[in-house]
């Protein structure tokens, strides 16, 4: 009984130690970065036409509003990566993961692109909504900081070459920044700030109409797909670089090659 | 459409600069986060075809 309950766990469990195999991910993440690429090209167009042009405008902001349908998608986005970053160190700190440190190094510079694109996006639209591009208001000043921790954790897995360092100090840093995020949450609420609340809930309807809020949702769901496809596409070139010893990876570099070396073999025919 | 002509819904009421240059910048960030490991990917695959062709004469 007792070996069959651990043969039991064993199935159940086997989809994590697949999910460590280098060689797995690089498979099933072939399949998967254009079915995510399609659905965030088609969620992203679709919100971003419905919310410019056929979403009613703001009763009070007027049409300045329109950029919600891309600031909140890279906040959500922004803060949600580094939820993930830290995950991804507890994954690899506990169970020694080879692919956690991948997904984490990857990940890192995407989140610092939508954490600067939602600060940017927030500064175009406070200066009309709040006629200023930067006030040191809570939620804007929390929102830097989570920048600056992306910045921190990027420099630190460039600094130290040893991989299995860089991977620990990465983890320790991604974890303990994690701090950051309620503070970004509830900054709207702790404090008194000029910054909106959240437009979304998960327990309650939105106070906007549905020809409002729909377009959010698509671009919303847009972006975290766009995060997968192109997380995915790093990750997949990492792998090939760390793992570049192995059989498979010298069969999968050669077989791409077939496409890209034909122009340096094709001008070295010509000379000859 | 919510716009009364093409010409409106590039003004985007007295806001047009703000919001298209929010896209604009969004549409820029998007793109280089698409190009930049496709870009890297085809540089790691020259330098490896490269070295084999270097490994394969000697």
């Amino acid at each position: 009984m007792n070996t069959s309950a651990k043969a039991k766990s064993g199935i159940s469990w086997a989809w994590f130690h697949k999910l460590g195999s280098p060689k797995w991910f690089y498979g099933i993440s072939g399949r998967l970065v254009p079915w995510l690429s399609v659905a965030a090209a088609l969620l992203i167009g679709i919100g971003v036409v419905w919310g410019l042009a056929f979403a009613p405008p703001d009763y009070q902001q007027g049409n300045s509003f329109r950029i919600i349908y891309i600031h909140v998608p890279s906040a959500m986005l922004a803060q949600s990566c580094y939820v993930m970053l830290a995950v991804c160190g507890v994954v690899g700190l506990v169970w020694k993961m080879k692919m956690a440190d991948v997904a984490l190094q990857c990940a890192a510079p995407i989140g610092a692109w939508m954490t600067a694109l939602a600060l940017v996006t927030g500064a175009i639209w406070g200066k009309p909504t709040w006629g200023s591009w930067w006030v040191w208001d809570a939620r804007l000043t929390s929102m830097l900081i989570l920048l600056f921790l992306y910045f921190g954790l990027i420099a630190l897995g460039n600094a130290i070459t040893n991989r299995d360092s860089a991977a620990k100090a990465c983890a320790v840093l991604a974890i303990v920044g994690v701090v950051n995020i309620p503070i970004i949450k509830y900054s709207v609420q702790w404090w008194s700030t000029l910054h909106q609340g959240a437009t979304f809930s998960l327990t309650e309807k939105p106070a906007m109409p549905a020809e409002m809020w729909l377009p959010l949702l698509f671009t919303a769901l847009g972006f975290y797909c766009f995060f997968g496809a192109v997380l995915l596409l790093r990750m997949r070139l990492e792998v090939l670089k760390r793992e570049s010893r192995a059989s498979w990876v010298k069969e999968e570099v050669l077989k791409s090659l077939g496409h890209v070396s034909s122009q340096p073999t094709s001008r070295k025919g010509a000379g000859q | 459409m919510i716009f009364e002509s093409f010409s409106d819904f590039l003004a985007m009421g007295k806001h047009g600069l703000f919001v298209w240059s929010a896209y604009g910048i969004c549409l820029a960030v998007l793109a280089i986060n698409i190009a930049s490991p496709l870009l890297a990917r085809r540089r790691y695959l020259q330098q490896e075809a490269r070295r084999l062709r270097r490994e394969s004469n000697t």
